[in-house]
């Protein structure tokens, strides 16, 4: 009965901790490792123009809705202008005013941008467009045009790819050449299918982008079409027809506004570089998650002050080391002083590292035990001796910090960060034993203590596991669980096997 | 590795995990331990019960009660000094004798010869709880020092041999006899060299002897076979044990015996998490026995026929050994 308690705690305790780390994992993307780093990618945005005599307002439309992108941050670098971003009806507008300047003037906006499936581009359904007014004779043409598709389409996304097909026909009939009379660029193009497309009520816009690579310099926004085909927003490609948008294509504004504008400014310019970078995957998915408003970060490790999560990153590896001490008392029977002694000694090598720690934590308690000796013979009682004991343990440390300084070896000093009243006990329990059943079972102890310490220290520090365990403090409860089966756990021991031996042969 | 856990199964073997767990968390509620833990209950409670007890010279629960220790040894020659709380034979002193020109010269078991101050520093140390657990303030008994039956002459060297009988729900089921060595220091524990001597349950003969996880059949020190001793008072020895049961109230349950030369079968304490090495000493598991325990249905019997239960059903003669 007890046993079904128990293996129905622990597995719910499982199964939350695995929950919540999976959600984290795979949803939030929180990463496994700590090295993980998602690409990102820095996009800048030069502003330059002539300033004239009266103030300057500058405009630039910034990325509002970027699917397959999430934003980590963004910022302008603008001396002596004032920084504000409105919402227009295109999208974000960044805009910089000042009063009085002169000269050459240089904006800079600049966004840093990652890769994020997940990112959503819900955007609104646009009513359908009225009838554009479109003068003759380009408004035959558009008719012509228009009912030649829709002879040969079935809905918004076909008739759209059918009108690409037939503009960008290599023998055009003559209402093409008529409608692509007046276009020069691929932007006026992209406009162009807009009014086409809005004369056969699809809804319809202009978007523009940068498809994404590393270290690009000069660069410009490429026109992309977007039609509504009253469920969702479709991407085409203007000159193919393909329904599609470009690999790492981020889409920076919609619209035909013109995309910079500078009231009291002249020979304006725009400038795209985009530098592609690496940003550490945990700042990513908290940047996820907020956007997310996820309870679990809000709660989490990571919205705690730098210097409480320092310590809890020392202390959420203490179940560790108390994990590896069950194993090691349940599962191995090795003999160690005081139940948590060993972790706690882990806890003081982290400081030293692992030989030095070794070392001096020996040298401390042989010496320590020396003149525990030297005190026996002098009948203090019990408490007068311990604190003697404990006095001396201090100065002992001292004289090793001292001395190993003196001699050039830093790591000597570390020693003042053991836990000076651990040490004293350790002594103390360790002269006890030494006492009453002899050196050798003393001597067992001690090495069994810096044997679990050893492996305690060895666990907690390894780095992956520190990472997922502040990163997955959930995951503690996976450990609780097997601990809790651990405590019923009715198996021999890996000692006793030895033990034993007598009895399991013939 | 699996291979000799296997074996080990098989052959019935108790371990620690499985002892603490099935044994002592089932049958040995805590709020008991106290009667066992501490040693000055343990005798009176076992006294009530008409059990034999060491007689008790004298308790030191103070510092300040130090000064009484003289008065208490008074003229006697031969005393044991322990903690109330001690565990595993810690803090235990134990004077056989005076200095034969030196009066106020102590004796101990090992030949030592000490002055009463230094008896005054153990007993404070035993006070301030060096041997308790925790290291709480702690009494110190002063108690009749046990002369062996000369049965053990030949297989002791000096200190006390002790029986141990392994009383499980009331029923003895396993019992060993413990001889000090040279190499234990005359304390009769298994751990620090003592000979461990499996008995049989049925006859109260000694059967092999196991030094440090091997069979010896001879004394290290003596020569003197261990085999084959007939233990006296058997009958009585086992009646006591299966009464550790009401007096301390535990299931699972170490009793430790001394056959004193004048008084007979003395109890010297119990024990509620008793070693599993008696299984080496007896060459076999605990498990097989416990189980045929677990089996017994019907009310509760009384201790002298558990006894006699234990006697018909452990011998080293019966079906199960």
């Amino acid at each position: 009965m007890t046993m079904r308690y128990v293996y129905l705690l622990a597995a719910l305790l499982t199964a939350a901790g695995v929950s919540i780390f999976a959600y984290k994992w795979q949803v939030l993307g929180f990463p496994l490792t700590d090295d993980q780093e998602t690409p990102a990618w820095t996009v800048e945005t030069s502003v330059h123009f002539d300033a004239g005599p009266g103030p300057i307002k500058a405009s630039l439309q910034i990325p509002t809705l970027t699917p397959g992108f999430g934003t980590s941050e963004e910022y302008s670098v603008s001396r002596n202008y004032g920084f504000s971003v409105n919402y227009v009806s295109g999208g974000r507008q960044a805009q910089w005013t000042v009063r009085r300047t002169a000269g050459q003037q240089t904006l800079y906006y600049r966004i840093v941008v990652y890769e994020d499936r997940n990112s959503d581009s819900s955007d609104t359904t646009p009513p359908f467009p009225l009838p554009p007014v479109i003068n003759e004779p380009l408004k035959t043409a558009v008719d012509v045009i228009v009912n030649d598709v829709r002879e040969h389409s079935a809905d918004a996304a076909s008739f759209t790819a059918e009108l690409l097909r037939v503009v960008n026909s290599p023998s055009p009939a003559s209402s093409v050449d008529l409608l692509l009379a007046e276009v020069h660029s691929p932007l006026e193009f992209v406009k162009m299918m807009t009014t086409v497309l809005a004369a056969a009520r699809i809804p319809a816009r202009i978007i523009r982008g940068l498809e994404l690579q590393d270290r690009m310099r000069q660069t410009n926004l490429i026109p992309w079409l977007e039609i509504h085909d009253g469920v969702r927003w479709r991407f085409f490609d203007p000159r193919s027809g393909t329904e599609n948008l470009p690999n790492h294509f981020l889409i920076w504004c919609r619209g035909d506004d013109a995309l910079v504008q500078v009231d009291g400014g002249t020979n304006v310019e725009a400038r795209f570089a985009v530098q592609k970078n690496f940003i550490d995957s945990m700042a990513v998915a908290e940047q996820r998650a907020k956007v997310r408003q996820s309870a679990l970060v809000d709660f989490s490790l990571a919205s705690l002050p730098i210097q409480t999560q320092a310590v809890y990153s020392v202390l959420l590896m203490i179940p560790i080391g108390a994990l590896i001490m069950v194993l090691m008392r349940n599962l191995v029977g090795i003999d160690a002083f005081g139940t948590f002694m060993p972790v706690l000694i882990a806890l003081s090598f982290r400081e030293t590292q692992l030989f030095w720690g070794l070392v001096l934590f020996t040298l401390l308690v042989a010496l320590g035990l020396s003149i525990r000796f030297l005190l026996e013979r002098l009948r203090l009682l019990l408490v007068p001796r311990l604190s003697a004991v404990l006095i001396v343990v201090v100065l002992l440390m001292l004289v090793i910090s001292i001395v190993s300084h003196k001699m050039g070896m830093e790591t000597g000093l570390s020693v003042a960060l053991f836990p000076m009243v651990i040490i004293a006990m350790t002594i103390e329990r360790m002269s006890v034993v030494w006492e009453e059943r002899g050196p050798a079972d003393a001597i067992r102890g001690g090495t069994g203590s810096l044997v679990v310490a050893a492996v305690a220290y060895l666990a907690m520090g390894m780095n992956w596991l520190e990472h997922i365990i502040t990163s997955f403090p959930e995951l503690l409860l996976v450990v609780l669980a097997v601990v809790i089966l651990l405590g019923r756990y009715t198996g021999y021991r890996l000692t006793e096997l030895v033990r034993f031996k007598a009895l399991a042969g013939d | 590795m699996l291979n000799a856990a296997r074996n080990l199964r098989k052959r019935g073997v108790l371990g620690v995990n499985e002892r603490n767990a099935q044994m002592i968390m089932k049958y040995n509620p805590r709020h008991l331990y106290p009667r066992v833990d501490n040693k000055v209950l343990t005798k009176e409670l076992a006294l009530t019960a008409g059990m034999a007890v060491p007689e008790l010279y004298g308790l030191i629960g103070h510092q300040s009660e130090l000064r009484n220790l003289s008065k208490i040894i008074g003229e006697r020659d031969s005393f044991v000094i322990k903690p109330a709380h001690g565990s595993g034979g810690d803090g235990i002193i134990v004077v056989t004798g005076r200095s034969a020109r030196k009066r106020e010269c102590f004796r101990l078991a090992s030949g030592v010869l000490v002055m009463e101050s230094e008896l005054q520093y153990h007993t404070s140390n035993v006070v301030g709880g060096q041997y308790s657990l925790g290291g709480n303030p702690d009494t110190a008994l002063v108690e009749y020092c046990v002369e062996f039956d000369p049965i053990f002459a030949e297989v002791s060297y000096q200190g006390v041999p002790d029986i141990r009988v392994i009383v499980y729900r009331g029923y003895p089921v396993m019992a060993m006899v413990r001889l000090p060595t040279r190499m234990s220091g005359g304390k009769a524990n298994l751990h620090q060299g003592a000979v461990g001597a499996g008995i049989d349950l049925g006859t109260g003969r000694t059967l092999g002897g196991v030094l440090d996880n091997a069979v010896v059949d001879e004394h290290p020190d003596t020569g003197a076979l261990i085999a084959g001793l007939q233990i006296p008072g058997w009958n009585f020895i086992l009646e006591s044990a299966a009464r550790g049961l009401e007096v301390t109230g535990l299931g699972y349950l170490g009793v430790d015996i001394v056959i004193d030369r004048h008084h007979g079968p003395l109890i010297l304490e119990m024990n509620a998490r008793p070693g599993l090495n008696i299984q080496i000493a007896n060459c076999m598991g605990l498990s097989g026995r416990i189980a045929r325990v677990d089996k017994i249905q019907g009310d509760a019997a009384a201790p002298d026929a558990r006894a006699k239960f234990a006697r018909r059903e452990f011998s080293a003669t019966s079906s199960l050994s």
